[in-house]
């Protein structure tokens, strides 16, 4: 009973110590901050804001002012309206698909490290092949085949297309953390390898896998606005993408409508750069060399 | 080193295989009939004549036989150049369509994707261990990644093509003029180019510095570089020896990073409805022309590889370790 105690607080006291270390890095700090901001934005503003972000509410291409914060479209609809809604597919998409490709990716890694051998070469395979791939150019095709597009839809194929760079990576790792001593010793009390691996291989790579399913978000966020903006988004919402997508075609760039155009893409660079930043700040939090303080 | 480029042969021989399976098997495992989607595009009200349709494209796709035939078919087509005729652009073979837009893309990428590559790690390697430099480079280099491409695009188009006025928003080349070799319509689509091929060099310059800078920092504290440093070695000396070593996993990154710059391209054609592959993927996405669709995806999914094995050449003449069958280069 005693030793479990012992056995447990050492881990809370070491998340304890990351934590603090997080809150006190301005690198995290502040990305996380952006990032919240803006994700709070996309939860809480469209209970205020008109449901119908399509709606033509108000006049036509007019400049931003106290009633339309970010302007209008060609059309007559709020840009701020549209773009609340669209922060919020963004951040779906950007979970979703990020989170598919996470435990792809992880699925892929850790089966690919830890068996070894010929399920490791067909894996390794399947990882290098996926990685070549032009991700984006398939991506296309396969959504443009889609007959329903939905952000959902969206995500699903983002996620399955994006997860071999982290399998690479937990691959590599998990081949040097197999053979320590104490993963051999959880062989033998005759653990099941699922166990051990996330027991006793996983914790030693959380730092990484943080850091990791960061940097997917970020990239399915990119991957989607790509997309949306060759026409192939959602049918049936907003997001930043289609957005800009819009404003293109209705030729916002020549009739200087430029709060059409900037604010999903400012939008877009402020989350991803946000994230790559906490993520440096991470680094430095899991890498005590790295601190500087 | 013969092990090493059989290893990927493979891997680019079966990623190939896989990609033209892909463009065989999407629009038939799809939900939703392509055929009907087609023949509802070109509104056939008549019956009559909608059936005749309906035949017609199932004999063009080849659909009247069955599956692992259609497969086999669709093979050899590839292997004759047959890539289909272009729905958007009929009666022209999707080939041909293709290929004239293909000189656009890859004058836009080229130049692009290898100057950034240079310059990034020029600028990365200075800024490394260089507090003033760092602190001003680092932050842009993170913003820049983090640009979509196509806002990038837009951003650059609308400030120096409509604020300014220095450069044109759209085309490969004036309206006015028709391609021929000499001075003015050469000038003219230097002029056309510069926009696009600035936006594109900007977003990929940020990665490159951002992995250079850590690259060099982390060759900066191996031991290889302490002893010099306790030899007495000159500084530019002992950086210059980790400015070679980091430049072997940036050849890696280019190649892997060659996919998403490609896509990069794709949509900064289409901010700048410049004629190459991206645009006409566009036109293709938007008149539902598979056939010309999937023939973008080949040519793009060849020019990955054929770029992917010339870095990996490039890899075996930079790293001596691979050509002795030392570690290093695994793939």
């Amino acid at each position: 009973m005693s030793a479990e105690v012992v056995l447990q607080t050492e881990p809370v006291g070491r998340r304890g110590e990351h934590l603090y270390f997080a809150l006190r890095n301005p690198k995290v700090a502040g990305g996380l901050a952006v990032v919240l901001a803006l994700l709070l934005l996309g939860l809480i503003g469209p209970f205020f804001l008109s449901d119908s972000p399509n709606e033509y509410v108000g006049p036509k291409s007019e400049a931003p002012s106290g009633a339309h914060w970010f302007g209008t479209t060609y059309f007559g609809q709020d840009v701020f309206t549209q773009f609340v809604h669209g922060l919020r597919s963004s951040y779906l998409v950007g979970t979703l698909g990020g989170g598919i490709a996470f435990v792809i990716g992880l699925a892929v890694g850790f089966t690919a490290g830890y068996r070894g051998g010929l399920v490791d070469e067909v894996l390794n395979m399947v990882t290098n092949v996926v990685l070549v791939l032009p991700a984006l150019a398939v991506l296309i095709v396969i959504s443009s085949y889609l007959e329903v597009r939905g952000v959902v839809a969206q995500a699903v194929i983002i996620g399955v297309f994006s997860w071999p760079w982290v399998a690479r990576a937990v691959r590599a790792q998990t081949f040097t953390l197999a053979n320590r001593d104490y993963v051999d010793l959880a062989r033998l009390t005759g653990k099941r390898s699922w166990r051990i691996i996330v027991h006793e291989i996983m914790p030693n790579m959380a730092s990484y896998l943080l850091m990791s399913m960061i940097l997917l978000f970020g990239g399915a966020i990119l991957f989607a606005a790509m997309l949306d903006f060759i026409g192939l988004g959602p049918a049936n919402a907003v997001s930043l993408g289609t957005m800009m997508q819009q404003s293109m075609a209705w030729s916002s760039l020549h009739l200087g409508m430029w709060w059409w155009f900037v604010p999903p893409g400012l939008a877009i660079t402020l989350i991803v750069g946000a994230l790559y930043i906490t993520n440096v700040g991470l680094d430095e939090v899991f890498n005590p060399k790295l601190r500087e303080m | 080193m013969g092990r090493y480029f059989r290893r990927k042969l493979l891997i680019y021989g079966l990623t190939f295989v896989i990609a033209v399976s892909i463009n065989f098997a999407v629009p038939r495992l799809m939900p939703g009939d392509p055929v009907a989607r087609m023949l509802t595009r070109n509104s056939v009200a008549n019956i009559e004549s909608s059936e005749a349709m309906r035949a017609y494209f199932n004999q063009l796709f080849g659909l009247d036989v069955p599956l692992w035939q259609q497969y086999l078919n669709y093979w050899a087509a590839l292997f004759r150049g047959d890539l289909g005729v272009s729905v958007f652009a009929f009666p022209s073979p999707v080939a041909s369509v293709v290929a004239d837009a293909l000189p656009y893309t890859l004058a836009l990428l080229l130049p692009s994707i290898l100057l950034s590559w240079f310059a990034g790690n020029a600028l990365g390697a200075m800024a490394a261990r260089n507090k003033l430099l760092d602190n001003g480079a680092l932050p842009i280099g993170y913003v820049l990644t983090a640009v979509p491409y196509m806002w990038l695009a837009i951003l650059l188009a609308w400030v120096g093509g409509i604020i300014l006025g220095w450069f044109p928003v759209a085309g490969g080349y004036s309206f006015a003029l028709t391609p021929a070799f000499t001075w003015t319509f050469i000038v003219d689509l230097l002029h056309h180019w510069v926009l696009p091929f600035l936006s594109l060099f900007v977003v990929a310059l940020g990665g490159w510095a951002i992995g250079m800078r850590n690259l060099v920092i982390y060759e900066l504290e191996s031991d290889y570089s302490n002893y010099l440093q306790a030899l007495g070695a000159p500084n530019r000396l002992v950086r210059r020896y980790a400015f070679r070593n980091a430049v072997l996993p940036q050849i890696t990154g280019l190649a892997l990073q060659l996919g998403v710059v490609v896509g990069g391209a794709l949509v900064t054609e289409v901010v700048f409805a410049y004629p190459g592959l991206g645009s006409l993927l566009l036109e293709a996405v938007n008149s539902q022309d598979f056939f010309l669709l999937q023939g973008i995806l080949l040519f793009i999914v060849i020019g990955v590889l054929v770029f992917n094995f010339l870095a990996d050449i490039v890899y075996v003449l930079v790293d001596p370790r691979t050509r002795l069958g030392l570690e290093g280069g695994q793939s």
